[in-house]
């Protein structure tokens, strides 16, 4: 398949590329061309500029128009004000420039402080002042969440709930596989068509008893309310026996009549033999249970189970967002996805490209 | 098939590291657990173990998928506000009665449950757009990702990489550049136009969430149409090529004819996905303004779980029809991937 599909992909393009006469252009080729780079831009653009935006001061993040970098205005405290004031380069009548604190804006006239002598305000219009900013990169949006609020708790509760439902998942299901790609017994099919049409139950249309099931069960608030309901995933018995059935007959025969139990055929020969299947599915499930939404929205009600993804919702909907810790931690939930996706990419890809499940 | 393939050939390449980091604790377990499933088959005899390998997974499935299932109609003809069965009036079917109570059903403010049917409007209008865009844009990028570029991994990748991240994450990375000192109104008036207050306007707020969901899935279904045309014989294409024939005929008469039980895969899956919608557009717009972008989902988890009183007999009516609605459309994928197998 991977020959044929790279020799028919050559074939193809050369055919689609082939350019009659000379060698201009065909104005698809332009398109094409065009249509990518700005897929390019489309598809990245709005992510580096969440991270770009992560690293700016409150101030920073205040600029209109917005700056690229995180360039943010300087504030200084002064002496007889509650709040730092934001710093202007102020051109005064007499043509000198003066650093000033700004107390307050009324229509084109700005109340200005010297910050040195902070008794006597001076009126200046707003044309011939220019805010002072500097370059700095804000790293406090990132620690003062993990330690003022509850985000390691949050980032935490995620790791174990990825972690050990993604155990869970691989265990179960490939014991499932093995069980349906490796004998003949009665029921097989039975069983196989039930997996397939539990394939087509989302968890958006048993809300309400599921949630009774978690509650009967005493889960409600725990992280096994998020681990444990969606561990047996029917894509991933799936993936796997379609997987196991290629494993050679011949190896657990052999094996059998070496006097190996069941259990040892499992996992000492199937299971080695699965892996790269394993890892598709293990990729799969980390996805799935880091990105999970709307399931922990209804079992964890309280802030000490949430998830980052949870958490992240409720920060957000707050009154008063506080959009510079938002953004921070919303590139902290971003970054496991794009290790995934930087280094086994291709993994998914043709996990997707074959089976058609995500 | 083809996964048995391409993940094997990659099994060369796979990730050791992974391996290395996983294989301790796994044999630790697996060497715990052989004595007792050792002592089981010696028990119960080889002919039981395949019952025993599926069962856990059996278990799982049954307690929080198959007994959910039958349950959710209990609760759709009990009312009240308790949770416990027991503590739940029959009352036949009221709740449905009660969702479908419209003067007019083209015009949700004659129903009595008037947010339950802006809600079906909301999804209908969202499933339409975003199904239709979802597919014409898969299809022009699968389209150009199918001819000789250079770098054509990458921009394979780039396409794909919204795909992955979580939808609180596409939400916030959204409502961030579409707030009123977002960098597109910045835009804008770097324009000489005026900025938009867009999650105020209930036309600017469908937009955007057709448009986010829209940038965020179109990614997964290029790479099942890339699938499907790598797999079209490249000797039709040298046919043409030596026939002369024309390139917008080769499109129409073989890539298109060819791919189209792909594309029927991509329009169910897409619908089935779409009809679903809830997370995205929950977190960038809550449904609004008022209920402009509220879809039926939605609907289902304000009655049943956020709202003061939980009315969980009416959420599980509720998505007793969207598992209708489901239903008929799976059977379509069934259908419509039995074409495809036939293909």
């Amino acid at each position: 398949m991977a020959e044929t599909s790279t020799m028919s992909e050559r074939s193809v393009t050369r055919f689609l590329t082939a350019r009659r006469g000379g060698g201009s252009l065909h104005w698809t080729d332009i398109f094409s061309y065009v249509y990518l780079a700005l897929g390019v831009a489309l598809m990245f653009g709005p992510v580096v500029w969440l991270a770009l935006s992560s690293f700016k001061t409150p101030a920073g993040l205040q600029e209109f128009p917005p700056t690229l970098l995180p360039l943010g205005q300087i504030e200084r405290s002064v002496e007889g004000y509650d709040d730092p004031l934001p710093m202007f380069k102020v051109t005064m009548d007499d043509g000198t420039v003066r650093e000033l604190a700004q107390i307050r804006r009324i229509g084109i006239i700005a109340q200005m402080v010297d910050p040195e002598n902070p008794d006597e305000t001076i009126k200046v219009p707003i044309a011939s002042r220019e805010p002072i900013r500097e370059f700095r990169v804000a790293w406090e949006n990132y620690t003062k969440p993990l330690e003022r609020f509850n985000f390691l708790t949050y980032l935490n509760n995620s790791v174990i709930v990825t972690a050990a439902a993604t155990l869970v998942t691989l265990l179960i299901n490939s014991m499932a596989a093995f069980g349906l790609a490796i004998y003949e017994f009665r029921g097989r099919n039975a069983v196989m068509l039930f997996v397939i049409g539990t394939l087509m139950i989302p968890i958006t249309i048993i809300l309400v008893p599921a949630y009774l099931v978690v509650t009967e069960l005493g889960m409600v608030n725990t992280l096994w309310a998020v681990i444990l309901p969606g561990a047996a995933t029917p894509t991933g018995v799936f993936l796997l026996r379609q997987y196991m059935l290629t494993i050679p007959r011949d190896l657990i025969e052999a094996a059998r009549m070496d006097k190996a139990s069941e259990w040892s055929i499992y996992w000492r020969i199937v299971l080695p033999l699965s892996l790269p299947a394993i890892a598709v599915l293990a990729i799969f499930s980390v996805m799935w249970r880091w990105n999970d939404f709307l399931w922990p929205l209804i079992v964890l009600n309280r802030s000490e189970v949430y998830t980052l993804q949870i958490g992240l919702n409720a920060f957000q909907g707050e009154l008063d967002v506080q959009w510079h810790y938002v953004l921070a931690m919303t590139v902290v939930a971003l970054i496991p996805v794009t290790l995934v996706f930087a280094f086994l990419q291709r993994f998914i890809t043709t996990g997707i490209a074959s089976s058609g499940m995500k | 098939m083809a996964l048995e393939d391409t993940t094997r050939s990659k099994s060369d390449s796979g990730p050791s590291l992974l391996n290395a980091i996983a294989a301790w604790p796994v044999r630790v377990l697996f060497t715990i657990l052989d004595v007792p499933l050792r002592g089981l088959q010696r028990l119960l005899g080889i002919r039981a173990m395949p019952y025993v390998f599926i069962l856990p997974n059996l278990a799982f499935f049954g307690l929080f998928v198959v007994v959910p299932l039958f349950i959710n109609f209990a609760f759709s003809v009990t009312g009240g506000t308790n949770l416990y069965l027991d503590d739940r009036p029959f009352v036949g079917l009221e709740q449905y009665g009660f969702l479908f109570d419209c003067g007019n059903y083209l015009d949700p403010t004659t129903c009595r449950e008037d947010r339950f049917w802006r809600g079906v409007f909301n999804t209908f209008t969202f499933v339409f757009f975003q199904v239709s865009l979802i597919v014409l844009f898969s299809l022009i990028t699968a389209l150009i990702l199918n001819r000789e570029i250079r770098g054509r991994g990458f921009f394979r990748a780039a396409f794909f990489f919204p795909v992955l991240l979580s939808p609180v994450v596409v939400a916030l990375i959204w409502k961030w550049i579409l707030l009123r000192d977002g960098v597109l109104n910045a835009f804008l008036v770097s324009m000489g136009l005026d900025p938009v207050l867009y999650f105020v306007s209930p036309t600017w707020s469908m937009f955007w969430a057709i448009f986010v969901s829209v940038w965020a899935h179109m990614g997964f279904y290029t790479l099942i149409l890339l699938a499907g045309l790598q797999a079209i014989p490249p000797d039709l294409y040298e046919a043409a090529e030596m026939d002369g024939t024309k390139r917008e005929r080769v499109f129409f008469r073989i890539t298109l004819p060819l791919l189209w039980p792909n594309m029927l895969v991509v329009i169910v899956l897409a619908l089935i996905k779409a009809v679903q919608i809830f997370d995205e557009v929950f977190v960038l717009t809550g449904g609004g303004p008022g209920t402009a972008t509220q879809f039926i989902v939605q609907y289902i988890y304000t009655t049943g779980f956020s709202n003061q009183v939980q009315n969980f007999g009416l959420a599980a009516a509720a998505s007793v029809v969207l598992g209708v609605v489901l239903f008929v459309l799976t059977l379509l994928q069934l259908a419509a991937s039995r074409r495809k197998d036939e293909a």
